[in-house]
């Protein structure tokens, strides 16, 4: 440097320090304008676009769910309502490992260890602030066990929450069904905004086919919520307006359905498999709908553990199973009041005219002998006469000459071989068969002695109870045709206006003869007289019953063997079946009644259905005296 | 005419005796009204940032109590003996940075604190003051603008403290001892071909200085550049300041009415971002308000700077006004997302003592240097 000694200039250094400190002063100032135009930028220009972030941070949605409509029977009587019940539940974005909770519940009892992993892959499917239900309904004692231990499981709490009561319990399950938990599988067919906070959703039965009626319409609340996501109350010093809309509760449903016949009903096949359906036909109204044996749906809605559904799932008897509208059963000798029907529609025999009956009957041609019940045969019998006394070989004859397509046609106008329409889903069609099915199905021809066996509600015939019920009900109606139905009425939960549903009028069914009907009535009235097969069932009451006894095989013998119901297993032995309506000269009620394995339809289902009738038309609803029992 | 003395002059004596007091304390009324009126809005905010935390409200104005107390005391002190402990105190500041480094108390995941039987404090704070007395100190007897060599020597008196506190870590307190040092060479004279050579060196330096940067400092420049990156993470702090600051409009939302403050969405809201809580309740007026108040402290500081006598005072006075701008644009640039998340406090507002204490420390030192005046120039 050229300068090595620099003196100190008092002056030019205060100087250079003033226009620094200027230049500070300006540069500070600039800099904080920037920050004050950062602000503007923040506050005035994207005002609004933040104002709706810090909305979205503070105000959440909290699902309001409905409350389910509730069932009513006939009487007006609740037979589904809801109930507080302690829920244990999960809400998935406040739990850090969700199976490690899970196994943590399972280990203090809360939960099975079987129903980890399907909790676990339900908590996955489903959104993650919305609670899932892990128990639907603890007891004092659960409730004492995770009260202690709450603190450990941070994100699962009890609630109290309406739960699913049936306060009949297992009275008529398969016509109410059941709700339970939303499975995984639910979720991917509903609207989940609708079953936001929802536990429960029908599963069968009336719950589940009528559940969009049922359920309701979601409602929300806004809440304030903290960082953390837990609720506040109060925002500083001021208040803040909240939403609320409330949810719209499900509709009511009145029923035909009379529950204390359904439960004579029930009383009356305990211990038995099989089924009842009760009928009203002017109406098409279903009075009672039994399936037995049954279960107590309140299992279902309360949660069901692993073990109880397995044990339910493999009896042996099928609770689970719905006999009365998914159970097919040859018809046997019940059928043969529409069989009956045919002919006289298709003109081909004379009603008054007696046939012999010799104990057996031959195609031309053939030396197949097609056995009567009566080895010794019934002798000389018209069509009253082989109603009443349920002979096989007038049936067989009239069969044969009617042919299969022809009794195809008349059975399926009576409502066999297709769905009734009843508004309870599931229903199978059942069975009546025609040489096109047959050659659609086995690319077989139709051989002329299995339409004998049709004749007798054998071969491939299958029915269901409801369809052979409602078959009783045309007969009771001389051809009034309603489609069968359990909700009667639906009370709208907001305006409280209870709408009437009409009944289900179908097409009358036309008889080129009307007299055709009383004669077959008459001969289902002389069922239950002296002489006929159900005789013993209309001892003692005061309306008469028109009827036909029915025995359905399920085991085949061989040619000549004869069938003796204590050398075959239980579970081979006959399907006993009956039908039936009363009073026959004014119809108020038809009946239906399936006992698999029961041997006699006369003996073992026909006073099931004398019980029914005496629950409904007496108001009888102890158990009737032991009917004496004959053979069909 | 006789004047009526009795009803004349009972303010106007007042007003008199005030600024004798305050003559006679060596204190700036100005700057002094100017920082009570900081503190009193600080005050006031900060009962709503704490969510209506009596206590810790209460404690800071135990804190401020004391600031005061501390900028009295040091007003007292006569400009050459602050001048003359200039290196001691520095020296001092150093020791007590190594010791903390070896066994300082750990906190909040940095080892910042010494604890020496009741009293627990940060060294790196002494540094704030002693950086930029020891760099005056360094250059008051020295002919100004700086030689080359002066500023190497001063580089290297801030780098040793800053990378020290750098190290610890706490980079915002790391950030203000630099940049009170580096203000002492730019007010000295420092030559702006430096300037705009050291700038240039500083940009070449940031790789490096990555390469020696804590992850939790690298997510922090990272999430600056890009807070939505890690909205639940790093970033959130940013975003969630944006919105109270955003939502708040120019009017706000209330006192004690913001959602994102007191519902916890906003975090730190006492202390690093206590200033989105004014933008979200007070609003952009609140905001501006402050600044306004700020820009007041600061150019009445510079002033007094300007006024200084002695090179000494100047530098120091100057680096001291300046330092509390770096406090609080650095602090307003961050919560409103134009500068990375620094841990600097809202001077004067932000919850805690230890900024509180160290600032009007700092005040206290720049009234002592201006307030005794010589009687005949030097």
């Amino acid at each position: 440097m050229r300068r090595s000694v620099r003196i100190k200039d008092h002056w030019s250094e205060q100087r250079l320090f003033i226009g620094r400190i200027l230049f500070a002063a300006l540069a500070a100032t600039a800099l904080l304008l920037v920050v004050g135009g950062r602000l503007f930028v923040l506050q005035v220009l994207k005002h609004d676009y933040y104002v709706d972030l810090s909305q979205g941070n503070r105000v959440r949605l909290e699902p309001l769910p409905p409350d389910r409509g509730l069932m009513y029977d006939r009487h007006g009587t609740v037979i589904a309502e809801n109930t507080p019940a302690y829920t244990l539940e999960l809400t998935p974005e406040q739990v850090a490992d969700v199976p490690d909770t899970l196994k943590r519940l399972a280990a203090i009892g809360l939960l099975e260890p079987e129903q980890v992993p399907a909790l676990d892959r339900l908590i996955r499917s489903g959104r993650k602030f919305e609670a899932v239900p892990l128990r639907l309904s603890l007891t004092d004692t659960d409730i004492a066990t995770f009260a202690v231990r709450q603190f450990d499981f941070p994100g699962v709490e009890i609630q109290t929450r309406l739960a699913r009561w049936y306060p009949y319990g297992d009275a008529g399950v398969h016509a109410l069904g059941y709700v339970a938990a939303i499975s995984e599988d639910d979720l991917k067919h509903i609207d989940r905004d609708q079953y936001a906070g929802s536990l429960l959703i029908g599963k069968i039965g009336l719950e589940g086919t009528y559940e969009p009626e049922l359920h309701g319409n979601a409602g929300y609340r806004q809440v304030l919520v903290n960082a953390q996501g837990r609720r506040v109350d109060r925002l500083g010093g001021g208040t803040v307006k909240l939403e609320t809309r409330p949810p719209r509760a499900g509709n009511d449903l009145f029923l035909g359905l009379d529950m204390r016949v359904q439960k004579v009903a029930e009383e009356a096949l305990a211990g038995r498999r099989g089924a009842v359906v009760a009928i009203e036909p002017d109406t098409g109204d279903v009075i009672a709908l039994v399936s037995v044996p049954t279960f107590d749906p309140n299992k279902f809605t309360r949660g069901i553990s692993v073990r109880e559904y397995a044990a339910l799932r493999d009896d042996l008897d099928r609770p689970l199973f719905d006999r009365a509208l998914r159970g097919a059963y040859p018809p046997g000798s019940t059928v043969k009041p529409l069989m009956a029907l045919a002919g006289l529609q298709y003109g081909v025999i004379d009603p008054n005219a007696a046939h012999f009956c010799r104990g057996y009957f031959t195609l031309p041609g053939s030396s197949r002998q097609y056995h009567d019940w009566k080895k010794e045969g019934h002798g000389m019998v018209d069509m009253r006469k082989a109603i009443q006394t349920s002979c096989d070989v007038y049936f067989y004859s009239l069969a044969d000459v009617l042919g299969i397509d022809r009794i195809h046609d008349a059975l399926t106008k009576l409502g066999l071989g297709k769905a009734t329409g009843i508004d309870v889903g599931g229903e199978l069609p059942g069975l009546v068969p025609s040489s096109e099915w047959k050659q659609l199905k086995y690319k077989q021809a139709w051989f002329p002695g299995e339409t004998v066996s049709v004749g007798i509600g054998q071969g491939y015939l299958l029915v269901t109870p409801l369809q052979l019920a409602h078959a009783a009900a045309i007969l009771a109606g001389h051809g009034k045709n309603f489609r069968p139905r359990l909700v009667t009425a639906v009370r709208d939960a907001t305006t409280g206006v209870v709408r009437k549903l009409p009944p289900l009028a179908e097409p009358m069914i036309e008889l080129k003869d009307e007299h055709s009907w009383d004669i077959v009535v008459e001969g289902m009235e002389r069922v239950t007289e002296a002489g006929g097969t159900a005789s013993a069932i209309a001892h003692g009451a005061s309306y008469k019953i028109a009827a036909k006894t029915g025995t359905a095989q399920v085991f085949s013998l061989g040619a000549n063997e004869k069938y003796v119901a204590k050398n075959v297993a239980e579970r081979l032995r006959d399907h006993a079946l009956f039908i039936a309506f009363a009073p026959a000269d004014n119809p108020k009620l038809a009946v239906a009644v399936l006992v698999e394995n029961g041997g006699h339809g006369g003996s073992a289902a026909g006073p099931v259905a004398r019980r029914v009738f005496d629950a409904f038309l007496l108001g009888k609803y102890d158990a009737a005296p032991a009917a004496v029992l004959k053979t069909d | 005419m006789l004047y009526d003395e009795g009803e004349y002059s009972t303010t106007r004596r007042t007003l008199t005796a005030s600024a004798v007091l305050l003559r006679r304390l060596h204190l700036d009324g100005p700057l002094l009204a100017a920082l009570a009126a900081v503190a009193a809005f600080g005050l006031f905010v900060l009962y709503s940032a704490t969510g209506e935390n009596f206590a810790q409200w209460l404690r800071q104005v135990e804190y401020l109590v004391l600031a005061l107390a501390t900028l009295v005391a040091l007003a007292q002190v006569p400009p050459a003996w602050l001048r003359r402990v200039s290196p001691l105190l520095y020296a001092l500041g150093i020791v007590l940075l190594v010791v903390v480094a070896v066994h300082g108390t750990v906190g909040k995941g940095a080892q910042r604190w010494l604890t020496v039987g009741p009293v627990r404090f940060q060294p790196s704070e002494i540094m704030k003051l002693a950086v930029p007395m020891m760099c005056a100190w360094y250059l008051h007897e020295r002919p100004l603008p700086p030689s080359l060599r002066d500023v190497l020597v001063l580089l290297v008196i801030v780098a040793v403290p800053a990378a020290l506190i750098a190290k610890q870590p706490d980079l915002g307190t790391a950030l203000l001892v630099a940049s009170a040092g580096i203000l002492v060479l730019f007010l000295a004279g420092m030559s702006a071909v430096v300037i705009v050579a050291g700038v240039a060196a500083l940009g070449a330096a940031v790789p490096v200085a990555w390469h020696f940067m804590h992850d939790y400092q690298r997510n922090r420049v990272l999430t600056f550049l890009d807070p939505s990156q890690d909205p639940l993470g790093a970033g959130y702090h940013s975003i969630q300041s944006q919105i109270a600051i955003g939502s708040g409009g120019v009017f706000g939302k209330g006192w004690m009415n913001g959602s994102q403050a007191q519902l916890e969405f906003l975090p730190e809201r006492s202390t690093d971002f206590i200033f989105a809580v004014i933008g979200e309740e007070l609003g952009l007026l609140g905001q501006l308000l402050l600044i306004g108040l700020y820009l007041t402290v600061i150019g009445r500081a510079l002033y007094l700077a300007s006024e200084t006598q002695d090179t000494y005072g100047r530098l120091v006075c100057g680096s001291l006004a300046l330092t509390f701008f770096v406090y609080a644009f650095v602090n307003s640039g961050m919560v409103s997302g134009i500068l990375p998340v620094v841990g600097v406090p809202l001077p004067l507002v932000s919850y805690g003592g230890t900024a509180m204490v160290t600032l009007l420390a700092s005040f206290g030192v720049l009234m002592s240097l201006n307030r005794h005046r010589k009687l005949v120039g030097a």
